[in-house]
């Protein structure tokens, strides 16, 4: 019989990734580093980490990284794909990190079009500090620090940024996608690849959303946070191409 | 003889069950058994019944199924 489906090699060998039991972190590891492999790139990459649960990735993915301050992640890419233009570059953000602490930097890096990706997590939590709102929290949801559900009154409305970078002129590719089924997977996957060779060919700032879940602080277990995902963050933040120029 | 077959690297499961509601088959489930880590990995409960259809590895999100099919 012959091998179909299997690990990358930009994972370490025989690593157990430190994400929570169905994390969709770990999924989105695991195909980035599929489509490196197809671009034949993992001794070419570098990715940025931002702060937050995707640092988990730093025992995981045998690849070059540089962690970044909180939210700066764009910043140290831009800087260093100007530096290394042949590299692959990167960032691995949640949205605490790119929407909220980093939202200057990740407007400004696609503003300029610099041409690195943005692979950007959107799990609507703070997960590594235990669960806090995040800008894409959903209105009326219970976190550790919106306790009476996020109030648009109080707290403003959830943060679409895919719709918001299509705002402006520079980026090249834009997609929010998902892991919550099958087809989805394959769908995300395509984009990550799509997203990579726009950088590839030099076109400029490329952006995915993943719409993803966070069943520890969701208080879910892992099969019912891919229903919520389907059911009801879908509802907020539809998935799609936005751009691809 | 199965069309397909899968490999599960036990360790790194963590029960999510993606895989089990995935399967067309129902090929995949859990035991008593533990891992390492506490979880009660998956197995091949009926591996006869494989058709090497990979869903099952393309949902984990763990990395942890290979899956070989038959004249692939
Ligand atoms: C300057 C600074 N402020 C605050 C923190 C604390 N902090 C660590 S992770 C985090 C939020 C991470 O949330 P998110 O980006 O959504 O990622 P997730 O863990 O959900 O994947 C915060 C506020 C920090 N490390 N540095
Ligand atoms: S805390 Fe949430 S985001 Fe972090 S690894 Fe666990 S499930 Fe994933
Ligand atoms: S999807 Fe992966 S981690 Fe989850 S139960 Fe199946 S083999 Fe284990």
């Amino acid at each position: 019989m012959e091998k179909i489906y299997s690990r990358a090699s930009g994972i370490f060998e025989g690593a157990v990734s430190g994400f929570c039991p169905g994390c969709m972190h770990s999924t989105i590891c695991k195909i980035v580093t599929q489509v490196i492999d197809e671009l034949n790139m993992t001794d070419h990459t570098c990715f940025i980490q931002g702060v937050g649960c995707c640092g988990l990735s730093i025992t995981y993915l045998d690849m070059d990284t540089i962690s970044a301050p909180h939210g700066r992640a764009c910043a140290i890419a831009s800087a260093f794909k100007r530096c290394a233009p042949e590299t692959l570059v990167f960032t691995y953000q949640g949205d605490g990190d790119l929407a909220s602490i980093g939202l200057a930097e990740t407007i400004s890096a696609a503003n300029r079009g610099e041409n690195f990706t943005v692979i950007f997590v959107n799990n609507g939590t703070y997960g590594m500090t235990g669960g806090q709102m995040a800008p894409t929290t959903l209105v009326g949801t219970k976190t550790t620090t919106s306790p009476y559900g996020r109030d648009p009154g109080e707290h403003g409305y959830p943060i679409h940024m895919c719709e918001l970078l299509s705002q402006l002129s520079a980026p090249a590719y834009i997609a929010r996608v998902t892991c919550a089924d099958v087809p989805n997977v394959r769908k995300a996957k395509a984009a990550v690849k799509k997203a990579f060779e726009y950088q590839l060919a030099g076109k400029g700032f490329s952006f995915v959303e993943f719409v993803t879940n966070c069943p520890t602080n969701w208080g879910m277990s892992p099969l019912e946070t891919l229903d919520y995902v389907r059911d009801t963050v879908l509802n907020e933040f539809p998935l799609g191409e936005f751009r691809a120029k | 003889m199965a069309k397909g077959k899968v490999e599960i690297y036990s360790e790194a499961c963590k029960s999510c069950r993606y895989c089990v509601i995935t399967c067309p088959k129902n090929v995949l489930g859990t035991t008593e058994a533990v891992n390492q880590k506490g979880y009660q990995y998956v197995v091949a409960l009926r591996p006869e019944d494989c058709i090497g259809c990979a869903m099952c590895a393309t949902i984990c999100p763990d990395g942890v199924i290979t899956v070989y099919r038959e004249g692939a």
